[in-house]
């Protein structure tokens, strides 16, 4: 894989790159039929459809379908969040990446961890002690409900949909590569089971295919990794030295791969970057769903305790997976292609260990659960679509709060139909499309508008409605066009001439969170109304409730 | 909320106790965290070399590998000794409050 002058330092951008990696070699790509792999993935899908369909004998209620009913424990709610995060995106692109760059693969994986501490240390307490589980509900308890849930349901949906579109083509061409299957087919079949477990099961489903995943996954991991270190009598600086002198020779072993590279070189676009890694991740609708799928604050924490555990350690482990890729592929006839490049790109040189290491019925667990990690991470995101809608559109703007709970679900399974319908349409559509800007775009609108908004209600008493829709508006907007405007989209999809972009930087984050900060701040003072007065006189409950928890009882059953 | 319950709780001194501990608290591990994070990415920006060289003369090891994996272990540390903190201290006193006020 070309190292891409990166445009948001996400794993997730790695799979977009990987798309197109795969993309660049797709006429080269044999279509050769893995019978362990396909056993092993049709064993998880019905694993999955089996639990799905446990699930929804249990979900039966508005709670159960979007937060699991709270009753997950701090552990099992642990590895969700593990899941949502060890995307194979995660996986397969910071392996592919340390394969490539080395060193710098693990900036990749350290600026994506620190994201959950600092979400933890700010606000989770905070909003686990409101009792709300949306975005939308934690904005709307003192400012006004129609035009905030209105915004609040916006931005969620252009999050979702962008971030659907990136996770289907990558999809696709991952398991175009993986299975022989044909990028359409490969696309309609994770839309359908995407359908099928949301719909089914809802978030009890969602959240136990994301255990069972994380679990597979880090054992899967942990076992690669440990077949690798075998082969270096469990040394990783003999691993680190035979890398070297693969790269090199034995005479002048290459040491670049040991140190920081191109990947971040200006202090500026290191910041921007930092903000809209963490910020984004803060604002994702489908992460801050999963403070509300565990009883109370104390398993709450430990989940995510557990989660940054688990995610630190998969990340170490990625990183032994990428180094002995190093040794065992990069001059080994049987993974290379005909011009000496690394057989369907790099994001596949975890794939390649794998079974080097572990044989055909590893790469075929590795591969099925690599399906499997997507089809989860992408059921997330349309189960908070689809609440999007049902919740904060149809039951609160357009039934003004007078739907009953068996409509509002109904909505909601609707809606996921949609949803899946509208992502496989556009997982086609964008086939030969650039989802790096997608995938850029998808984090910086999440940084730039549900963050600041959700940050500022929490922690400011004279946020306004007009200051939130506004501020708001404008770190969306700001967002978008930067990233338009910027080296990624203006040079390289639209083709201008490079160096031309007005916006010079690839993170627009910096910018734009500022932008809707300032916005939301300004216009909040500016208002005067009698609405922004009671707005101002609303926060001490809140706030009192933030802190205690008390009075959240009884709200939470909408 | 009923407005006498919020003044009830926002009078009571272990509240404002609750409030200050946990704010600062959180912020502290808040500011530390980003300290080392952008630490470790200021290094990467400004003076990559430094992570470049080995851990001791003739390794290839470079001590970039120990201090990024150190970032990563530093994040699960604070994670561990905030929720230690939040479930003695921060439930107990909040517990304390629920307790004298309803």
């Amino acid at each position: 894989m070309r190292l891409l002058p990166v445009t948001l330092a996400t794993p997730l951008l790695l799979l977009a790159s990987s798309a197109f990696a795969q993309q660049a070699a797709a006429p080269a790509v044999q279509k050769t039929l893995n019978i362990p792999a396909i056993v092993m993935f049709l064993t998880f899908v019905a694993v999955t459809l089996g639990i799905t369909y446990w699930a929804a004998q249990r979900t039966k209620t508005a709670k159960d379908f979007y937060a699991a009913g709270g009753s997950l424990t701090g552990l099992q709610n642990g590895f969700a969040i593990a899941g949502d995060y060890m995307s194979a995106a995660s996986f397969l692109g910071i392996a592919g990446l340390v394969y490539t760059a080395g060193f710098d693969g693990l900036i990749y994986s350290v600026g994506w961890l620190v994201g959950w501490p600092l979400i933890m240390f700010m606000i989770a307490e905070q909003l686990k002690n409101l009792g709300k589980f949306t975005f939308a509900d934690v904005v709307t308890y003192r400012l006004q409900r129609v035009p905030m849930r209105t915004l609040a349901a916006t931005g969620t949906m252009v999050v979702v949909i962008l971030y659907l579109i990136g996770q289907m083509v990558g999809a696709g061409k991952l398991i175009q590569t993986l299975f022989g299957l044909d990028y359409t087919y490969a696309v309609v079949i994770i839309g359908a089971l995407m359908i099928t477990y949301v719909m089914f099961g809802g978030m009890i489903a969602t959240s136990w295919v994301q255990i069972i995943k994380a679990g597979l996954l880090l054992g899967g991991a942990t076992l690669i990794a440990f077949l690798c270190l075998l082969q270096f009598g469990f040394s990783p600086e003999e691993m680190f030295k035979q890398a070297t002198i693969v790269r090199g020779s034995v005479d002048a072993p290459n040491l670049k791969i040991m140190g920081p590279g191109t990947l971040v070189t200006s202090p500026i676009d290191a910041i921007s970057l930092g903000m809209a890694l963490m910020f984004g991740t803060a604002g994702l609708p489908h992460i801050l769903m999963r403070f509300f799928t565990v009883p109370d604050a104390k398993q709450a924490r430990r989940s995510v305790f557990y989660a940054t555990g688990f995610i630190g350690y998969f990340y170490i482990l990625t990183f032994i997976i990428g180094f002995s890729a190093i040794v065992f592929i990069t001059k080994n006839p049987d993974y290379l292609d005909a011009a000496g490049k690394i057989l369907n790109g790099s994001n596949m040189a975890a794939i390649h260990t794998s079974g080097f290491v572990g044989g055909p019925y590893m790469l075929g667990f590795i591969s099925a659960v690599a399906f499997a990690t997507i089809l989860a991470v992408v059921s997330g995101l349309t189960l908070a679509g689809a609440s999007a809608i049902s919740h904060d559109l149809y039951a609160n703007v357009f039934a003004h709060g007078r739907a009953n709970e068996q409509q509002e679900v109904f909505v909601s399974k609707m809606s996921t139909i949609g949803l899946g319908i509208v992502a496989v349409l556009l997982g086609i559509v964008f086939e030969k499309q650039n989802i790096a800007f997608l995938v850029g775009l998808t984090f910086a609108v999440a940084a730039s508008t549900n963050f600041p908004i959700l940050f500022m209600s929490i922690f400011w008493s004279k946020l306004t409605t007009r200051g939130a829709v506004i501020g708001g508006a404008i770190g969306l907007f700001t967002a978008v066009a930067l990233v338009i405007l910027g080296p990624t989209v203006w040079e390289e999809i639209l083709g201008y001439a490079k160096g031309s972009s007005p916006y010079p930087s690839k993170y627009p984050a910096i910018i734009s969170v500022t932008a809707a900060f300032l916005g939301i701040w300004i216009f909040s003072l500016l208002d005067s109304s009698e609405q922004a007065k009671r707005e101002h006189a609303a926060y001490e409950a809140q706030d009192v409730r933030c802190q205690t928890g008390i009075g959240a009882e009884g709200a939470t059953s909408h | 909320m009923q407005q006498d319950l919020v003044h009830a709780i926002k009078s009571n001194p272990k509240y404002h106790e609750l409030v200050s501990k946990r704010s600062s608290f959180g912020w502290f591990m808040a500011i530390l965290m980003l300290v080392i994070y952008y630490g470790f990415i200021l290094i990467i920006a400004y003076a990559p070399s430094f992570l470049a060289q080995p851990v001791a003369a003739g390794w290839t090891m470079t001590i970039g590998i120990p201090i990024g994996v150190g970032v990563i272990l530093a994040a699960f540390a604070l994670t561990g000794i905030f929720i230690h903190r939040a479930n003695t201290v921060f439930d107990e006193l909040s517990n304390q409050i629920k307790e004298e006020v309803l």
